[in-house]
């Protein structure tokens, strides 16, 4: 029989993890921690410039700093640059929110072609998407969290 | 013809590869193989507004330069691709307006498109056939994995895929001199992989089930061959299918007579990491490298295994394990198998 029986499926798996390449765990954590940390740099950079120079407060300097972040990392993306630093940074570059404007603009450019509505339009989120929703998710469920901390234990943060 | 075994076909009268095409990209033209390409185009759109319409514009040249270097004109064609629906196959087949057969075997389209050719003009069904298969790194991307610009880590399992397209046609009374003596039409063979990132260990299993199937079936060995190519296996799956050969099958196969149409077609430092992949990798090689090889006398004789991953996008969402199937054609110098 062509279909592997369960024994036979787990041998194969031993045998090809034996024959295969393993993922360079560290080497993948230390770049993204640069890279990552990198990103977190400049943006630290942008918000004290943006108070030094311009009239921001740190509670407003995070709206143009992520707008700087955002519209560099989509000019990278445009170029063709963005997925080879992300090769060498992996989550590095993913994680920050140079990722999350990476995934829009990428899909955005890949769907170009089938139409501004049918393609751009409805494909832009394809990636976002998850991020947007499960981010949502999370932030209602640590707000009530939050609140049942304070009514009840007196705790607020 | 003849059944051998339970899936081999030994050609009484083997028919001929009567002309050979290979058309190819950016990358590949800064391949290994740059030199046995007939056509190398310089940017990844091939002068048109989509990858797909790139993809078809490939394969399109691949049949016409087959067809122009056989001098005759196909009573069919066989072709097939990666794209849904094989379009760049139906749209080429659109432009040639010759009576068609679309395949889909992923990879392993190239040998079975060669293999029904090879029954077909053998039959007398048809006196030539042509056959091409094409791929594009892009139009796959899009289709299997992530937008092309999207930064995310490819594992160091990935396969790059090829923007090629191979075409050849397969008929009587030619003077190439290289012929199909035998042809191994594969089993679904399935061991369970679900890593779409590591295609090279799901197929290995399959190209070792048919490579043993071939010999097994044609009473030959090894030996017996200057060279036994798989079609796209990478570097895992090149390693597994090695030892699983000799394991398995109790053959043992010089890893400098083991060839991986993947391997060859890039240099090591053009990050393919695992090499190339793609029907197109295994349809240019063939038709190109292979081809030219054979004809002038560099080879006689050449056992060509190509592999596909059978699955979809959806179906490895789905948690469904990644199939492979194999097909091989022999292909030699000289008629007398």
């Amino acid at each position: 029989m062509s279909i592997a029986s369960e024994k036979e499926k787990k041998e194969y798996a031993a045998y090809a993890k034996k024959h295969g390449e393993k993922k360079p765990i560290w080497k993948h954590c230390w770049h993204a921690f640069v890279a990552g940390g990198l990103i977190c740099l400049i943006g630290q950079f942008l918000q004290v410039f943006f108070i030094t120079y311009f009239d921001f407060t740190k509670d407003t300097a995070g709206n143009p700093t992520v707008a700087v972040l955002i519209f560099v990392s989509v000019i990278l993306t445009g170029i063709g640059v963005y997925d080879k630093l992300a090769q060498w940074a992996g989550g590095g570059t993913a994680v920050p929110i140079t990722g999350f404007a990476n995934s829009m603009a990428s899909s955005a450019l890949e769907y170009r072609t089938e139409g501004l509505v049918l393609g751009v339009g409805s494909n832009m989120f394809k990636l976002a998407g998850s991020v947007i929703c499960f981010g949502v998710v999370s932030a209602f469920i640590i707000a009530i969290i939050k609140v049942l901390l304070k009514i009840y234990v007196g705790i607020d943060f | 013809m003849q059944l051998k075994g339970k899936q081999t076909w030994v050609f009484d009268q083997p028919p001929m590869l009567l002309s050979g095409a290979a058309i190819g990209g950016p990358e590949e033209a800064k391949g290994a193989l740059k030199n046995s390409f007939d056509l190398l185009y310089d940017n990844q759109w091939v002068g048109k507004e989509s990858f797909e319409k790139a993809e078809q514009k490939l394969q399109e040249d691949a049949a016409y330069l087959a067809i122009k270097k056989a001098g005759k004109k196909p009573d069919f064609f066989i072709a097939g691709d990666l794209q849904n629906q094989i379009v760049a196959s139906n749209y080429t087949a659109r432009t040639l307006d010759i009576p068609f057969f679309g395949l889909f075997a992923a990879c392993a389209t190239t040998m079975e498109a060669l293999s029904l050719a090879a029954l077909m003009v053998n039959s007398r069904a048809a006196s030539r056939v042509l056959v091409a298969a094409s791929s594009h790194m892009n139009s796959a991307e899009k289709e299997f994995r992530y937008p092309n610009e999207y930064g995310i880590q490819k594992a160091p399992t990935c396969q790059r895929t090829v923007t090629a397209a191979g075409a050849a046609m397969v008929g009587y009374g030619g003077d190439t001199d290289v012929f199909i003596p035998s042809v191994t039409i594969g089993r679904v063979v399935d061991m369970g992989i679900t890593d779409p990132t590591d295609l090279g260990s799901a197929m290995a299993p399959a190209v070792v089930d048919t490579i043993c199937a071939h010999l097994r079936e044609t009473k030959s060995k090894p030996e017996d061959y200057d060279m036994i190519v798989t079609g796209d296996l990478g570097q895992i799956g090149q390693r597994i299918a090695l030892d699983m050969l000799k394991e398995k099958g109790n053959y043992t196969i010089e890893p400098s007579k083991f060839m991986d149409c993947g391997l060859k077609i890039y240099h090591a430092d053009q990050d393919a990491f695992c090499g190339g992949s793609g029907a197109g990798c295994v349809a240019s090689v063939t038709f190109g490298y292979i081809y030219n090889n054979i004809r002038s006398g560099i080879w006689q004789k050449v056992l060509v295994a190509a592999s596909g991953a059978l699955f979809s996008p959806l179906t490895y969402q789905q948690k469904e394990s990644i199939a492979g199937i194999s097909h091989a054609v022999c292909l030699q110098k000289g008629g007398n198998a």
